[in-house]
C-alpha cells in the first residue's frame, strides 16, 4: 500500500517542520523528492539526510520567474514531476481593521497565487503522463476563520475552492487535486504561542493534544498514492477533532 | 518546412492525441463535433502544436482553431 517507487514529488516549504516531514515520508515510500524552500541550509541538510533521490531546489515563491521555473527544474532533476505538494505558506497576522495592503498581498501571493502558478506549470507533464497528484496544504482556519488571520484564512479557503475547480478540470486525465487541512500542529509556527494561548487551544481539541508533522505527512502520503485515485476535490481534516467539518 | 509536411505533422498529432482514424481528420473536421474532443483535449492539442512547431498560440487565436483545417492554416502562417 502507498508505494511511491518510480514517482517524483516536489514539496514546497520543505525547510519547515511540516514540509520537511512530508518530504521524509514520501521519500520513505520510494519517491524521489525535490525540496523547495527559501533557506538553502536546511534544504541541503535534509537532502543529505535523505540521501539518494533527494534534491535541494531553493526557490523564493514571491519571485514570479523563479516560481514558474521551479516545476521544470524539478522535472529535470528528478526525471519527471508526478506529485506536487504545495505546502509553503507564510503568515502576516493582524486585525483586519489595521491590516496593511502589503500584509494582505504577500499572504495571498505566496499562499494562493503561487499555488495556482506552480500547479499550472506542473500540469503539462502530468497530463501527458495521464497520472498526477496535487496535494495542497490548507488549514482549519480556512474553514473556521480566526481573528487576526483574515489574510491567511482567505488564502487557505481560496485554496480549497481552487482545488475543487481544478480537480473537476483534470479528473479525466488521471490527475487528482486534494487538500489536507491541519489543525494545531507542533511546529515553529505554533511554538510562538504562550502557555495561556496553548492551554486555551488544547481545551478545544477533543483528542487533547497538538498534532505532529508526521500525522500531516501520513495524510499527504495517502492522497499522493495510487490507492487514492478515487479521491479528488476533497479536503482531509487532520485536527484532532477540533472542528468536525 | 513544406506545407504538406505541416499538414502531415498536424494530422499525426491529432490522430495520436484523439485516437481517431486518419481518414476522419479532414479539412473541415471539427475537433469537438466530429473528432470527439472535449475542452481539455483542445487545450492539449494547442499545447502539442506549440511544442511540435516551436510557436506560441495565444488564447484568443486558440479559440478560433476549431477544425483540422483551422489548425493547419494557423500554423502555416505562424512558422
Amino acid at each position: 500500500m502507498f508505494d511511491l517507487n518510480g514517482k517524483a514529488a516536489l514539496v514546497t516549504g520543505a525547510s519547515g517542520g511540516i514540509g520537511g516531514e512530508i518530504a521524509r515520508v514520501l521519500h520513505g515510500a520510494g519517491a524521489k523528492v525535490g525540496l523547495s524552500g527559501t533557506r538553502q541550509g536546511p534544504l541541503d541538510d535534509l537532502a543529505a539526510e535523505l540521501g539518494e533521490g533527494a534534491f535541494a531546489l531553493p526557490c523564493d515563491l514571491g519571485d514570479d520567474d523563479a516560481l514558474k521555473a521551479l516545476p521544470k527544474q524539478a522535472a529535470e532533476a528528478m526525471g519527471s514531476l508526478d506529485i506536487l505538494v504545495n505546502n509553503a505558506g507564510i503568515t502576516r497576522d493582524g486585525l483586519m481593521m489595521r491590516m496593511g495592503d502589503d500584509d494582505w498581498a504577500q499572504v495571498l501571493d505566496v499562499n494562493l497565487t503561487a499555488v495556482m502558478k506552480l500547479s499550472q506549470a506542473s500540469l503539462r507533464g502530468m497530463m501527458k503522463a495521464r497520472w498526477g497528484r496535487i496535494v495542497n496544504i490548507s488549514s482549519i482556519v480556512g474553514e473556521t476563520g480566526n481573528p487576526g488571520q483574515a489574510n491567511y484564512a482567505a488564502a487557505k479557503a481560496g485554496m480549497v475552492g481552487m482545488s475543487k475547480s481544478l480537480a473537476q478540470e483534470v479528473a479525466s486525465r488521471g490527475i487528482t487535486v486534494n487538500c489536507v487541512a491541519p489543525g494545531f500542529i507542533e511546529t515553529a509556527m505554533t511554538g510562538k504561542l504562550n502557555d495561556k494561548q496553548r492551554e486555551g487551544m488544547l481545551a478545544q481539541i477533543p483528542v487533547g493534544r497538538m498534532g505532529t508533522p508526521d500525522e500531516i505527512a501520513a495524510a499527504v502520503l495517502y492522497l499522493a498514492s495510487n490507492e487514492a485515485a478515487y479521491v479528488t476535490g476533497a479536503t482531509l481534516h487532520v485536527n484532532g477533532g477540533m472542528a468536525m467539518v | 518546412m513544406s506545407e504538406g509536411d505541416i499538414e502531415t505533422r498536424v494530422r499525426k498529432i491529432v490522430v495520436e492525441h484523439l485516437g481517431v482514424e486518419e481518414e476522419k481528420v479532414t479539412e473541415n473536421a471539427s475537433f469537438i463535433d466530429d473528432l470527439g474532443a472535449d475542452s481539455l483535449d483542445t487545450v492539449e492539442l494547442v499545447m502539442a502544436f506549440e511544442e511540435e512547431f516551436g510557436i506560441e498560440i495565444p488564447d484568443d487565436a486558440a479559440e478560433t482553431i476549431q477544425t483540422f483545417g483551422d489548425a493547419v492554416k494557423f500554423i502555416k502562417e505562424a512558422v
